[in-house]
């Protein structure tokens, strides 16, 4: 027999972005403790659904972590209570029986709530575009072998990019700051000798992009690092300090 | 060279590099402090060498500036944070054993300090260089002076307990900013974090201990030995 539990939870209705959001509380009974999170707020909906009412708007997508599609500040935490998991990966099972789980959007002034739990990151999107382009060689292949890359600084590069855009660094931060993510964007280039052609225009313009679409500035608290789905360090951070201001000072 | 103004990584580097001139500041003044334990007269004699010499006031001028750089700074810092942060707080926020209190609370740790300085400023910098360089001599303090005010001073225990509350909430900014000023400045890497962060404990725990030393000496010296 499948354990199950019965929760309340406690989620952010809000019609749009400009209108007012309160908590409205709901009840669920014998949620079983193998369903994911996301599966549970599936119930929910089809709940509410069958009753004649609105169902919660809330981010998804691929549903294995990779994607970087799912938010939610479960409990106090971006992606929920789990460390370096995203919320799709989150099951019941570490909820107990009569819990009250509180669900929040991500809360940040660059990332506006759009609805319920759903919020616009965009913003994020014109941070990558801002970066640009990498130059490559066209014409005939190269040799694998040509462009040697040492162990570290190959795994340190696969390390950054292994950040998935979900914005939960922004979510965490006490600054609403971006750094975390665009340190991580700027190094997986910058560490490697494919991205170094461009790296200091890089590092300037992304800046300069998160700057103007007001993330607050860092202060070295290491929350996003902790609440990283993806694990992704604060030694990134350093790194794209070190470009900026190298290149910066280069001019 | 705008961008130290309007970029973000511009303005922590400034906040940086002020940073970092204050705590080498700081080490130069407790290494003077410590002084007065060993030898009362030998203190006098530096007090006596600074005094309200040109290189003196030049100095004290500059200090000033660097202060108000990192005070403005921290000011601009913290309100477009605020900003960034949105209006809508977190019904729920749970603590993480990983961040720290202080790194979370500099601003207010800042203003602890700044509270702190203006008290300490109040009771030797305008009673020895600013009564001397104009002339009030009813408050005035002369070099040959300074062991009897420091002793008068420190004999008072709500002043003792006042200077370990700014030196302990000086501590607090330190064993942040002294690791934070390597992160923001790019010097640190993957090796050296925790390195860094050790070496800004250290490095803020020899300058608080130093400090804290000589109030306490002079109030030890005050009740164990009386007229002395």
């Amino acid at each position: 027999m499948d354990k199950t539990i019965n929760i309340t939870l406690k989620v952010w209705r809000q019609r749009g972005p400009k209108e007012r959001g309160a908590f409205e509380s709901y009840k669920l009974d014998g949620i079983s403790t193998d369903s994911s999170f996301l599966e549970m707020l599936d119930i929910l909906n089809e709940k509410l659904i069958n009753e004649g009412k609105e169902p919660v708007v809330f981010d998804h997508d691929c549903r294995e972590g990779i994607c970087g599609m799912c938010s939610l500040y479960v409990n106090g935490h971006p992606h929920g209570p789990d460390d370096s998991i995203t919320t799709c990966q989150l099951h019941m099972r570490r909820f107990k029986d009569g819990e009250t789980i509180t669900v929040e959007p991500w809360r940040s002034a660059g990332f506006p709530v759009i609805r319920d739990l759903m919020v616009d990151r965009t913003a994020f999107d014109k941070i990558i575009q801002a970066g640009g382009y990498t130059s490559i060689n066209v014409g005939g292949a190269q040799d694998a072998n040509a462009i040697l890359i040492p162990k570290e600084a190959a795994d340190e590069a696969m390390d950054s990019a292994s950040c998935i855009g979900c914005g939960a660094c922004v979510a965490a931060c006490k600054n609403g700051s971006a750094m975390l993510f665009v340190s991580a964007k700027v190094s997986q280039l910058a560490l490697l000798p494919q991205g170094r052609a461009e790296a200091a225009r890089r590092a300037k313009a992304m800046t300069a992009r998160m700057d103007e679409l007001g993330f607050g500035n860092c202060t070295n608290t290491g929350a996003c690092e902790a609440e990283c789905p993806k694990n992704v360090s604060i030694s990134n951070i350093a790194r794209l300090n070190r470009e900026f201001l190298k290149a910066k000072f280069r001019d | 060279m705008s961008w130290l103004l309007k970029s973000s990584i511009g303005r922590k580097f400034i906040m940086a590099l002020s940073g970092c001139c204050l705590v080498l500041f700081l080490l130069f003044h407790m290494c003077m402090n410590v002084v007065s334990i060993i030898s009362i007269e030998a203190y006098e004699a530096i007090c006596g060498f600074l005094g309200t010499n040109w290189y003196a006031v030049l100095a004290t001028g500059g200090l000033a500036l660097l202060f108000i750089v990192h005070i403005l700074y921290a000011l601009s810092l913290t309100l477009k944070n605020k900003k960034a942060r949105g209006n809508d707080s977190y019904a729920m926020s749970s603590s993480l054993s990983s961040v720290t209190w202080t790194s979370k609370n500099m601003f207010v740790l800042g203003v602890v300090v700044l509270v702190f300085l203006l008290l300490h400023l109040y009771d030797f910098w305008f009673k020895m260089m600013f009564a001397e360089l104009f002339n009030l001599h009813d408050i005035v303090v002369l070099p040959e002076e300074v062991g009897g005010h420091m002793a008068m001073l420190f004999g008072s225990p709500v002043k003792v307990a006042l200077y370990f509350i700014g030196i302990v909430a000086l501590w607090l900014h330190l064993t942040h900013g002294v690791w934070s000023m390597f992160q923001s400045t790019g010097l640190n890497g993957r090796t050296w974090y925790p390195r860094l962060k050790c070496i800004g404990n250290i490095v803020a725990t020899i300058i608080c201990l130093g400090f804290l030393i000589v109030p306490i000496f002079f109030l030890a010296k005050h009740f164990l030995c009386g007229a002395c």
